[in-house]
């Protein structure tokens, strides 16, 4: 299922339990899923979807003796 | 000498040795302070006034006939209201049905058996789940300096309890900074070990693959007494390391900090720096996705543990807490395991920052203790929620499985304690207290606490 009909199931769901207040919680909890989801590629996800972005190098960072 | 003029754990420990004070006089001196502040700052739910007497006056007696245990014999001890104690409820915080426990957690007989005493149990965030303990069904825990802040959380009230002189070490849980976030508040010290070292059997999870036990107390010699002993370990001190080589992760961990915590940070460098210590600038990959996949773990855990207690007393929870359970049943398991692979990615990317160095240092909060209520908080001209400004710093380290160790680092000049972090290789813990115990020197010359209590 992707992101938006998650929500909108979510948004249906929590509204249908009587829990409106949830709604603001599931819109931050949708795009912090989304930016997760954005972010297999970065992860290395294992199916492929893109190399692993390998950045804990800091050019301004001094080497090591 | 009397159990108000002792500094620490240590130090007691050492009059109780010396015969020079009996434990009977340290419970009962921790008891009067609580007695005296406790119902001011709500640090306590429970207080085992007539147990922990008793068993002072048995400690007396061992030492007086020779059978001194170590350097926790006769020492007054607080366990976190999330940690099972035999015969005592453990609620929580939360005025959902309480757990009434036989059997102490590993983590309390380990004290018991080395002679600690535990004089009662303290306040916390229902359910160990946020950072302020202002959502208990005990009231909000109070900070000791200015009582309209927040303790910090969620072992609030074991913070609390050292720095008002109720006990000479806390036992908290730290799922994502639980004990570091208070101890940076209230001007202490926490340890959360290597994930897995310390037994969470008899704890109230909240995150199952995320929940650390740890000690807050007032030094780092303390936090190494109180660690060994929960293990089962004889309780050792640690020696301070020299030369240390120390790295700074900078961006994301210096991105939002108020101007004390940025001052004070920059001065423990400098002197550092000056004692002879190296400290360089390093880079930790993927830290902007540290929340969401904190997020992901710690609700969906979180979720699976309350389901059954939700479907049952889902009114008697906080409103705020309730709703974060609630939401962490939305969760996909798709993204829950998402987020269980990008954690072992983001442990590499720690080892990878630990690399030739001995120790991370960064500050362990991002503010001072924040107003109890508030919402969200100003760091420079951007508002920021308060929860996920008190996580930012501490809940990688969780996800890790990395010892981690809050220090205090000063006073700003509001007056409130600043705290810095500094966070070891896996497996590691006893080299971080050493690394800890060195660089506390650097700050307070070994004195420990700047939390300013009267204890």
């Amino acid at each position: 299922m992707d992101v938006d009909a998650w929500l909108a199931a979510a948004l249906a769901d929590a509204e249908a339990r009587g829990l409106p207040e949830l709604k603001p919680l599931l819109e931050t909890l949708a795009r912090s899923t989304q930016a997760l989801r954005d972010a297999d590629a970065e992860f290395g996800h294992p199916a492929g979807v893109g190399a692993q972005k390998d950045n804990d190098s800091d050019p301004t960072a001094e080497p090591r003796p | 000498m009397t159990p108000a003029a002792l500094p620490d754990l240590a130090t007691a420990a050492s009059a109780v040795e010396r015969r020079e004070l009996s434990p009977v006089e340290l419970v009962k001196g921790c008891l009067d302070r609580v007695a005296a502040r406790s119902a001011a700052l709500n640090a306590f739910i429970a207080v085992f006034d007539r147990e922990a007497t008793a068993q002072a006056k048995r400690a007396e007696s061992e030492i007086q006939n020779g059978r001194y245990r170590g350097p926790l014999h006769g020492i007054p001890i607080s366990v976190k209201d999330l940690v099972d104690v035999a015969g005592a409820l453990t609620t929580s915080g939360s005025a959902v049905p309480p757990r009434n426990p036989t059997h102490d957690a590993p983590v309390v007989a380990h004290l018991r058996r080395a002679g600690a005493i535990i004089i009662g149990k303290t306040n916390l965030h229902e359910f160990a789940f946020g950072t302020t303990s202002e959502d208990s069904a005990y009231g909000p825990v109070r900070h000791p300096i200015d009582p309209s802040r927040s303790a910090g959380g969620s072992s609030g009230g074991a913070a609390v309890a050292i720095v008002e002189g109720m006990c000479f070490g806390s036992i908290g849980t730290d799922t994502g900074g639980s004990v570091r976030i208070p101890s940076a508040a209230c001007g202490i010290t926490g340890l959360k070990g290597t994930l897995g070292e310390v037994s969470c059997e008899g704890v109230v999870p909240l995150s199952e693959t995320l929940d650390h036990v740890g000690p807050l107390t007032r030094t780092v010699t303390d936090a190494a007494l109180l660690w060994h002993a929960m293990m089962g370990r004889p309780p050792r001190p640690p020696q301070p390391a020299e030369s240390l080589w120390i790295s700074t992760p900078r961006r994301y961990f210096f991105d939002v900090l108020d101007d004390d915590v940025r001052e004070l940070m920059a001065e423990t460098i400098r002197r550092l720096q000056k004692a002879g210590h190296t400290v360089e600038d390093v880079a930790v990959a993927h830290v902007e996705r540290i929340a969401d996949v904190y997020l992901h773990i710690s609700l969906s855990e979180a979720a699976w543990y309350h389901a059954p207690l939700l479907a049952q007393y889902a009114d008697r929870y906080t409103p705020p807490v309730r709703l974060r359970l609630e939401m962490g049943r939305y969760i996909q398991a798709e993204d829950y395991v998402r987020a269980m692979h990008a954690r072992s990615v983001l442990r590499t990317a720690v080892d990878r920052a630990l690399e030739g160095a001995d120790a991370l240092l960064l500050p362990a909060l991002a503010i001072a203790a924040p107003p109890i209520g508030a919402a969200s908080v100003a760091v420079g001209d951007t508002r920021h929620p308060v929860r996920a400004l008190m996580l930012r710093l501490t809940q990688l380290f969780n996800i890790t499985g990395h010892p981690a160790i809050a220090l205090p680092m000063g006073i700003g000049r509001d007056g409130l304690p600043r705290g810095l972090q500094l966070v070891g290789h896996r497996g590691a813990t006893d080299r971080l207290l050493e690394v800890a115990r060195a660089v506390e020197r650097q700050i307070t010359g070994g004195a420990g606490s700047v939390g300013g209590g009267t204890g």
